[in-house]
């Protein structure tokens, strides 16, 4: 049972939310925009989970951790996945950008487009220098690519605009 | 036919492909590519579970997406042939991609209208990815085609080699005419446009030229494949061939 104050949904809606992310543990699957919803079913917390990429590796597990935080705050629960709309790094919330970037990791750029050569100027997390370049596009999990600050030096992670 | 068939085809397409290039995994000729492939083949394979997943359940017969990939031989899968060519050099792997995903980046922008749901749920994301495959693609053809002589001429080998196998891309199978009349997946024949734009934009840059294709290979949608196909799912397959209903 729900022993706190809040209302059920709410209770479960924070139980939920504050899963964090198994990739990019700095920041709840909540912020990540990953966590759409919470429902009270009849009795049942159904939570409403979409995947970021479609063959991102952490989708089951962070439906499995979801689901465990809301039977851990005594609810049963049930995940379901929302393949559409398509998530978007639109959706991470600004305290989510300001936590990637405090964790090393430059929150998405928006207008990026999909044009041959030309890569988005990405701002250092350390130091806020755009003279950046890029090394990859593709770093250690499908939504991050690697970046190089020319500036500091430092070597750091962006979380790609997508 | 049925709807599912046209499914499955898109599934085999993806999956073939997917594991074609998780073959490059601790062999690519650096560090960067060797994260970037794998990361595109985890796209390909993801968009494929679904889409298999959604072939079964229309089938009807209890079959999930472990029992269309791993139990069904060769004769029985359905994917195009341009996408079970081995991946020979990295001229060869990055054509390869650049032309599917030129011409899947279209073909999944149309199926956000589907009327299925779940199409339109992989559209919006394969739509997106399609997209930086191709330009990471593009990129490699680009800075091959246009590179030394050795890369120009392994990219005009892979151009020779690889333009037989596009125009299959564009051919319906019956399932698939049946899938586009029903709304669930667009028409093919429609991407030529959009396809031909990114391939003479991308070509014109790798100073290649297309040749004139007089006849395209096909018989991938009928369960004609090349001999390559066999032992991709030799390797692919052996671990649940040999322990049936094996899970992580």
């Amino acid at each position: 049972m729900n022993l706190s104050g809040e209302s059920d949904a709410g209770a479960a809606w924070a139980a939920a939310a504050a899963v964090p992310d198994p990739e990019v543990p700095c920041v709840s699957v909540a912020e990540l925009g990953i966590l759409r919803w919470v429902r009270l079913e009849e009795g049942v917390a159904v939570a409403g989970v979409t995947p970021t990429y479609s063959g991102c590796p952490a989708t089951l597990a962070i439906e499995f951790a979801v689901e465990a935080a809301l039977r851990e705050a005594g609810f049963e629960a049930r995940i379901e996945r929302l393949l559409s709309p398509a998530w978007t790094t639109d959706w991470i919330t600004e305290e989510g950008r300001e936590k990637l970037k405090a964790y090393g990791i430059a929150p998405p750029v928006n207008g990026g487009k999909a044009t041959l050569f030309v890569s988005v100027s990405v701002a250092c997390p350390r130091c806020d220098s755009l003279e950046t370049e890029r090394l990859s596009e593709f770093g250690s999990t499908a939504c991050k690519a690697q970046y190089r600050c020319i500036s500091c030096r430092e070597p750091f992670d962006y979380f790609k605009c997508i | 036919m049925a709807v599912w068939e046209a499914l499955l085809e898109l599934a085999d397409d993806h999956l073939v492909l997917g594991h074609r290039l998780s073959e490059w995994c601790g062999h690519a000729p650096m560090l960067e590519e060797d994260l970037a492939l794998p990361n595109m083949a985890l796209d390909l394979i993801g968009s494929a579970r679904t889409l298999y997943d959604l072939a079964g359940t229309l089938e009807g017969k209890g079959r999930d997406e472990d029992a269309l990939a791993y139990f069904r031989g060769e004769r029985d899968y359905r994917n195009c042939l341009l996408v079970e060519r081995p991946n020979e050099d990295f001229a060869h792997t990055v054509l390869r991609q650049l032309y599917f995903a030129a011409f899947m980046k279209p073909y999944w922008d149309r199926a956000m209208t589907s009327t299925n749901a779940v199409v339109q749920g992989v559209a919006g994301k394969a739509g997106k990815e399609m997209a930086y495959h191709i330009r990471h693609a593009g990129e490699w053809v680009i800075r091959l085609g246009d590179g030394t002589e050795e890369s120009a001429r392994r990219m005009a080998d892979a151009v020779e080699a690889l333009s037989i196998y596009v125009d299959e891309l564009f051919d319906s199978s019956d399932a698939a005419q049946d899938a586009e009349k029903a709304g669930v997946l667009p028409v093919r024949a429609e991407m030529r446009e959009a396809f031909d734009a990114v391939i003479a934009d991308v070509f014109s840059q790798a100073l290649l030229t297309q040749p004139d294709v007089a006849y395209g290979q096909r018989g991938g949608r009928t369960g004609q494949h090349g001999e390559g196909l066999g032992h991709l799912l030799a390797e692919m397959q052996s671990l649940h061939r040999a322990h049936p209903g094996a899970t992580w």
